[in-house]
């Protein structure tokens, strides 16, 4: 039977996709997407601590965490058709305004 | 022994459908196999009994939200990016290791779970079904549950104002 380890280690290695994506892709919506995998995978670790110790309340956790990504998501798209309207572009690396 | 297999399946496909997502040269397969890796994952969500997560999984998230973002990408029409990773070798190096670096250590910390857990496999069982999580929801969590209808309107309200306002920089 697949015990708390198993489910602990796939978050921790889909969390890590995740920070890879971030880090090699200029695309500011593949970033994005990656950003959500991250909470995707912080969501599956709550959920398994949730099961592990027998307590609702990290799936009521969960719940909230899923509100503030779709907030998050909305928010964010908005930001980036935004940008998208001023610079024609989502590559990120070409998007330097405010770089130092 | 079933769940075991299953558990396997689901784990493989939801690393590879992320794996594919951040490797993948156009956008639309990357968000497609977004949504692959978030169904895989609501699929894991069911072998742990929590019934509510895996269908508010698959309805918001591999729903609502990526098609939003799917919106946003035809919207957008997006050429594909030149190139995938950066020319300097340099950086590619410390981004792996970097990432090598965040996996070590959350490996590291999870082994450390090893002896504490008695390998019970991980159920819910009846905290996972949607009358556990609504009675819980609307009564002990009832003010956050009401506070976050109001951060769900303005989040709506900030991406109107955000996505409509023209700005005009000169570039």
């Amino acid at each position: 039977m697949i015990s708390a380890e198993w489910y602990l280690a796939l978050s921790a290695i889909l969390f890590t996709i995740g920070v890879l994506g971030v880090l090699t892709r200029k695309n500011a919506i593949v970033m994005f997407m990656c950003i959500e995998m991250m909470l995707n995978a912080v969501n599956l670790s709550l959920v398994t601590f949730s099961g592990w110790h027998n307590d609702i309340n990290g799936l009521i956790l969960v719940f909230f965490s899923l509100c503030v990504a779709a907030a998050e998501a909305v928010i964010g798209l908005a930001i980036i058709i935004a940008i998208f309207r001023n610079n024609l572009t989502v590559d990120l690396s070409r998007i330097n305004l405010l770089r130092w | 022994m079933l769940t075991t297999y299953l558990f396997f399946f689901f784990a493989i496909l939801a690393i590879a459908a992320a794996l594919a997502m951040v490797f993948n040269k156009h956008t639309v397969n990357s968000a497609l196999f977004l949504v692959l890796n978030l169904l895989s994952l609501a699929g894991i969500y069911l072998l742990m009994e929590a019934q509510f997560l895996a269908v508010i999984q698959v309805l918001v998230y591999a729903g609502a939200i990526m098609v939003l973002f799917l919106f946003v990408i035809m919207l957008l029409n997006l050429d594909n990016e030149a190139k995938l990773f950066n020319s300097v070798a340099m950086k590619e190096i410390v981004v792996v290791l970097l990432s090598a670096a965040v996996l070590a250590q959350l490996m590291y910390s999870i082994r450390g779970w090893f002896g504490m857990v008695d390998s019970n496999p991980i159920a819910l069982g009846e905290l996972g079904t949607v009358e556990a999580v609504g009675d819980v929801l609307y009564t002990t969590y009832l003010l956050p549950f009401e506070v976050t209808a109001i951060l769900l309107t303005a989040a709506v309200v900030g991406a109107l104002v955000i996505a409509q306002r023209k700005i005009h920089l000169e570039k």
